[in-house]
Order: structure tokens, then C-alpha cells, then sequence
């Protein structure tokens, strides 16, 4: 295996210059491992213009345009008919004759400005602005992934709808791996009776039809509910079918360590229950963790998508990758305006790169 | 064995018993029932929806009203579907059918393609096509179902080769059962191809590490340094024990092909068991949501069940007692 050919190098490497820490040799495997590298930065500017996504958006999650729903996706253009330009600009659209398809506007070009004013919006959540990273002057309108029903831009609203869809996977899985580890550190540590009880228990979660589950439960929410509770719920639904799997895989894994001899020491030395598993045992898990959060984070953004895709999870006018895909779903809708699909590729990017990621992880943390 | 069949059918009665238990509780909280969306209708009388209310047993506390289900569902009486006016395992059996069908189907499709891809890509390890079979494999895995699905239906409708949803065309009643085959065959294509890719690719990476780790083991040396080929190496010697773990991710993949089913279902109007739930949620069809809960539940016990058993056939190291 080449991975393991490398990993040999570096560690006769490290033979010859000694003292490199095991964070430095994870760092080197790592970036030795060119698709995780990229799996890594794509992810990181995802959730950064997430994070950013008021500013980063041209336009507000909600701002329709009833003059223009369907429109293609409008390239920004560097030359035309009257030749080339050295400001980037786009054309101003109409709507055609016929039910589909908007026909250029000769002549007019609209320049693309950087920092320019638009709908108001928070940074952050916190710091009231109107100023977006690009945009350009009315009446030109610049979609850059085109539009939906309402006219509302689609490149917008993927940001937006970002920030729903990709945070869930985090708070999934912050709740997930504290249930998880908590209660498989238990059932580890003490055994017996209690690792019993909690076995049998996590076995009749797994046992249940989940998907089917969690379409009821999120089905009888009331529709009038506030979409951030509604949020939340789904998290707490997700996460509960999900922490079982987890939370016998480090049982078994503290099975195996409560066995070493430091463990008898500390526990000779009195040291607490709570502390033995805290800071003994569970830091011991650690590598396993972290390569199974990377791969696991996925499972909560195709869930958030699949619930809302069939119209039980994140509700209109917010955005959220899978109701924006749940759009798509018409078949005359789907045919003539494929852009509708774009949230789809990047629920694809994102789950592709976690996935690379966490491979790329687990051949650097444990190279066998 | 039979005893470790019979005690593992058993021990799914008390789980099949807590999963009512809480998708009763579940629909219990939803507001209103059937008959509150039939109250909005002017040309429905409120005596005709009291008459229906006792009628179904709604006008009953909770418990009675469950009680009565259960001890229905004993006698294989799941109630019946306010929606659909027909007894709920009635409509249970025709979808089910139809969703063990596309199971089937994208089951093969992915097993036949993912052993031999497997093999291949484990033996030419680091070759050309290991790297194409692991890069194919990463998209495969990492592909929404939804989205898949829909792509397909894009390409079905744009191109016209093959039906874009269904599962019979219009004019189906009045084939001979040849083309009949032939049309639900052709219907079949595009659902098992999107729900078959997931597990085709997450199938053909376990094939090919177990592979790659039981050709280093002692004994498949011991046969090379004794001279045997390597197709006897690969074959006779480690092929058998690869498989044999591959059975029990059989019945993991059980419960993913049931919600994943339910998407392709929807996105392609496939007339099975998620579509009719999603359909039953939104309409408030209580003993029809329940039917379908426990329904689902049995085929992902009973899968579970058949894994476990088929390994203990496979593998002589395993004994249930």
C-alpha cells in the first residue's frame, strides 16, 4: 500500500532526526495526502462564506423579484459584441416570448462593483450592515446560479441556506458524541448490570425503523412552529437515533483500557470514578473520535436534507439545502430549469469532502 | 440454532411492542386527527363526523384505542386507512411488495457489480484502476439520494430512453404478460440504479480491505510460498473469508435501503411503502402510519435476523447457543 510505504518513511525519518512530537507526525502523514488537504480547505471556505453568508450574498434570503422567477443563471462576462472590458460586467435580462427563458438586453452592460450597498443584513448575527461583497446597479440584477419561483437568487439563498445545513452536522454531533461517550464510558467502565441495561437499551434504538421515526415525529410538529425551534428538534431527533452506534463502539473501547495497569494504578490511588473515566480513559478514544465525527458529520447533513426534501424538516421562506432541492422535485420545473439543482452539488461537495477528509484523517492518525 | 432463532424472534416481540408503544404516542401528539380536516368541509355535517368519530373508535381515551389496535394486530388486523378506505394491511401488502421489489433489485445490481470491482481493485492494489474504483467509490458514497434521483429523472426526461417514474405505464393492463415483464423491467432500471449506488460503492471498499487484509495473513502466505497461483492465492484461499464478514453488513444495510427507498419512491413515484408513508403522515391515517411502522420494523428485524443466520452457516468459527 503506498499510504503504508509513506508512513514507513516517515517514521525511519523520524528514526534519523529523533524527537519529532506525534502531532508533528500526523501533520506530516496529513499533508502528504493531497484530496484531504483540498477535502480540508474546500470545507473550511464553506463554512467561512457560511458564516459570512450576508455579505458574501448579493441579495437577502427572502428578496424576490416577481419580474424575473425562473431566471437562468446570469455569467458574469469579461467582453461582449462591442469587444472586451477590463471591468467585469453582466447584461440586463427580459423576459421572452415564449413561457421560459429570459433574452439578453443588447448593448447595456452592467459592471460588477465590489462593497456595495444592498439589503440590510447581520454580520455575524450581531452587527447590522447593508454592504455586500459584489453586486451591481439597478435595474441589473446579477444571478449568478439564476433563480427560483419567486424570483429569489438561488447563489443567495445556497449560502443561507449553508448556514442551516452545514451547522446541523456540528450540533448534531456535539450532542451525539456527549451522549455517546458519556453513556459508553459508563457502560465501559462499571460493566455488569448497568453495561447490560444500557446495551439492551441502545440496541432497541438501533432496532427502530429510524427514517420512518423521524418522519412521524417531525411530521406531528405543529406548522405553525418558529423554524429555530423547529431546528433544534430535528438536531435532538437526529442525534438521538445516532448516539447509540457510538456509544458501543467506546464502550468496547474502554472495556479494553480500564484493564491497563495505569488505570489500577489511579483507581489504587482513589482517584474518582468520574475522573478515572474523563481523564483516563475517554482521551484514550480520542483518535477514534475524531475520524469518526469526520465520517459521521455527513449522516446529519443528508438527514437535515432528506427531512426537509420531503417537506418535514426546515420550512419556506428559510433556506436550507434540502427544501431548496425539494423545489426541483416538479418535473416541468426540474427539466427546464436544471440550475434548480444546485444545491444538490453542493450537499455532494461538502458530504464528498467530509468523507475524504476523515479517510485522509484515519491514514494519518493510525497508519497501518 | 433453531433455538437461537426462536430466541431472537422472540426477544423482537417486547422491541416490536416498545416501537407501537412510542409511534402511538408519537401520533398522539399530533393536533387534530383525520376528521378535523373533514370538519373544515361545509358539505360534511358535524352529526356524519361524530357517527365517523365513534365509528373508528376515536371518541375512546388513548390507552382503549391502543389497546384495541394491538390486540387487532395479534389477529394480523392492522385497521383501517381513513384515506384510502381499505384495510390498512391490505395497502401495506400491494406497497411493501413493491418496495422488497426495488430492494431486491438494487441489492443484486450492487452486490453483482461490487464483489468483482472489489476484487479486482484489492488485487491490482495501487493500480489504475484501484485509484478509479476508489475515487468512483468516494462519489458513490458521498451522492444525496435525493439529489441522485433526481438527476436521473433529468436525464430520463431530457433523453426519453427509459420511463421517468412508476412503476407501469398507462397502458399496462392491456399488455401480454411479455411486455408486461418488459415494461415493469424498464421501470425498474432507474430506481435500482439510484438506490442500488450507495451501497454498490460503500460494498465494494469493504470487499476490497477485507480482501487486502486477508491476503497478508499467514495462511494465504504460507499457500504462495508453497507455490500455489495467485487466481488459487486469491480465490481458493482468501476469497471465502473476505466475504464472510461482508454478511453482516448485509443486514446493516437493511435499514438504510428502507429510508433510502423512501426518497426514490417519492422523487420516482414508485408505489411502496415510504411513499405511502409520507402520504399517511401528511393525512393524519393513524392505523396506517402505525401499520407502516410496524411493517418496516419486521422487515429490519427479520433482516437482521437472516444476516446473523447466514452467517453462522458461512462461517464454522461461529456458534449461537
Amino acid at each position: 500500500m503506498l499510504r503504508k510505504q509513506m508512513a514507513d518513511k516517515s517514521i525511519k525519518a523520524t528514526a534519523e532526526r529523533t524527537s519529532l512530537s506525534p502531532g508533528r507526525l500526523f501533520l506530516r502523514r496529513f499533508s502528504r495526502n493531497r484530496a484531504a488537504v483540498t477535502s480540508a480547505v474546500i470545507l473550511a471556505v464553506l463554512y467561512l462564506s457560511a458564516l459570512l453568508a450576508g455579505f458574501i450574498a448579493p441579495y437577502a434570503m427572502d428578496r424576490q423579484n416577481r419580474q424575473a422567477p425562473f431566471h437562468q443563471p446570469i455569467g458574469i462576462r469579461w467582453s461582449d459584441e462591442s469587444g472586451w472590458s477590463r471591468r467585469p460586467f453582466v447584461h440586463e435580462y427580459h423576459s421572452g416570448k415564449g413561457i421560459t427563458g429570459y433574452e439578453k438586453a443588447a448593448g447595456k452592460r452592467y459592471y460588477v462593483r465590489l462593497f456595495v450597498r444592498g439589503d440590510r443584513y447581520k454580520l455575524l448575527g450581531l452587527i447590522p450592515s447593508d454592504r455586500h461583497l459584489f453586486g451591481v446597479d439597478a435595474p441589473g440584477k446579477v444571478y449568478l446560479l439564476g433563480t427560483d419561483r419567486f424570483g429569489r437568487d438561488i447563489f443567495s439563498r445556497v449560502l443561507y441556506g449553508a448556514q442551516i445545513s452545514l451547522s446541523i452536522g456540528l450540533v448534531g454531533i456535539v450532542i451525539t458524541f456527549f451522549i455517546g461517550l458519556t453513556v459508553g464510558g459508563i457502560s465501559g467502565y462499571y460493566g455488569g448490570t448497568v453495561d447490560n441495561l444500557i446495551m439492551r437499551f441502545s440496541e432497541l434504538v438501533m432496532a427502530f425503523p429510524s427514517f420512518y421515526l423521524i418522519l412521524a415525529i417531525m411530521a406531528v410538529l405543529p406548522t405553525g412552529m418558529a423554524s429555530s425551534l423547529r431546528y433544534l428538534l430535528m438536531i435532538c431527533v437526529l442525534s438521538f437515533i445516532g448516539w447509540a452506534g457510538m456509544a458501543r463502539v467506546i464502550r468496547g473501547m474502554v472495556l479494553s483500557i480500564r484493564e491497563r495497569d495505569y488505570v489500577t494504578a489511579a483507581r489504587s490511588q482513589g482517584v474518582s470514578d468520574w475522573r478515572i473515566i474523563t481523564r483516563h480513559l475517554l482521551p484514550n478514544t480520542v483518535s477514534y473520535v475524531i475520524v469518526a465525527i469526520t465520517l459521521s458529520l455527513p449522516g446529519y447533513i443528508l438527514g437535515e436534507v432528506a427531512l426537509s426534501f420531503l417537506g418535514m424538516g426546515i420550512q419556506e421562506p428559510m433556506a436550507s439545502w434540502g427544501n431548496m432541492l425539494q423545489a426541483a422535485q416538479n418535473i416541468r420545473v426540474l427539466t427546464s430549469y436544471p440550475w434548480m439543482l444546485a444545491p444538490g452539488a453542493m450537499i455532494f461537495i461538502t458530504v464528498l469532502s467530509f468523507n475524504l477528509l476523515g479517510d485522509g484523517l484515519r491514514d494519518a492518525l493510525d497508519p497501518r | 440454532m433453531y433455538r437461537f432463532i426462536i430466541r431472537r424472534v422472540l426477544s423482537a416481540i417486547p422491541l416490536l411492542i416498545a416501537i407501537t408503544l412510542v409511534s402511538f404516542a408519537i401520533m398522539q401528539m399530533a393536533p387534530g386527527d383525520f376528521l378535523t380536516q373533514m370538519s373544515l368541509n361545509p358539505q360534511i355535517s358535524p352529526q356524519l363526523i361524530e357517527k365517523l368519530r365513534v365509528t373508528y373508535g376515536l371518541d375512546q381515551p388513548v390507552y382503549v384505542r391502543y389497546l384495541r389496535w394491538l390486540w387487532g394486530v395479534v389477529r394480523l388486523d392492522f385497521g383501517y386507512s381513513f384515506a384510502y378506505h381499505m384495510p390498512v394491511i391490505k395497502l401495506i401488502a400491494q406497497r411493501a411488495a413493491a418496495t422488497l421489489l426495488l430492494g431486491l433489485s438494487s441489492t443484486i445490481f450492487a452486490w453483482g457489480i461490487a464483489v468483482p470491482l472489489g476484487i479486482l481493485a484489492a488485487v491490482h492494489r495501487n493500480s489504475w484502476i484501484d485509484r478509479l474504483t476508489s475515487i468512483l467509490a468516494f462519489m458513490g458514497i458521498s451522492v444525496p439520494t435525493a439529489f441522485l434521483a433526481l438527476l436521473a429523472v433529468f436525464v430520463a426526461a431530457r433523453t426519453g430512453w427509459l420511463p421517468i417514474g412508476g412503476m407501469h405505464h398507462m397502458s399496462y393492463e392491456f399488455m401480454s404478460p411479455w411486455q408486461q415483464f418488459w415494461d415493469l423491467l424498464r421501470h425498474l432500471v432507474l430506481p435500482t440504479l439510484v438506490l442500488g449506488i450507495g451501497m454498490l460503492a460503500g460494498l465494494m471498499r469493504q470487499v476490497r480491505s477485507n480482501l487486502l487484509e486477508t491476503l497478508r495473513s499467514d495462511y494465504v502466505t504460507t499457500a504462495r510460498a508453497k507455490g500455489v497461483s495467485e487466481r488459487v492465492a486469491v480465490y481458493r484461499h482468501a476469497f471465502g473469508n473476505a466475504i464472510n464478514p461482508l454478511i453482516t453488513i448485509f443486514g446493516y444495510y437493511i435499514g438504510d435501503l428502507l429510508s433510502g427507498a423512501a426518497l426514490v419512491e417519492i422523487v420516482m413515484a414508485w408505489p411502496g411503502l415510504g411513499r405511502l408513508m409520507l402520504d399517511a403522515l401528511s393525512g393524519k391515517d393513524i392505523y396506517l402510519v402505525m401499520g407502516s411502522l410496524v411493517i418496516s420494523s419486521i422487515m429490519l428485524i427479520s433482516g437482521n435476523l437472516l444476516a446473523d443466520i447466514l452467517l453462522a452457516y458461512s462461517d464454522p468459527r461461529i456458534r449461537y447457543n
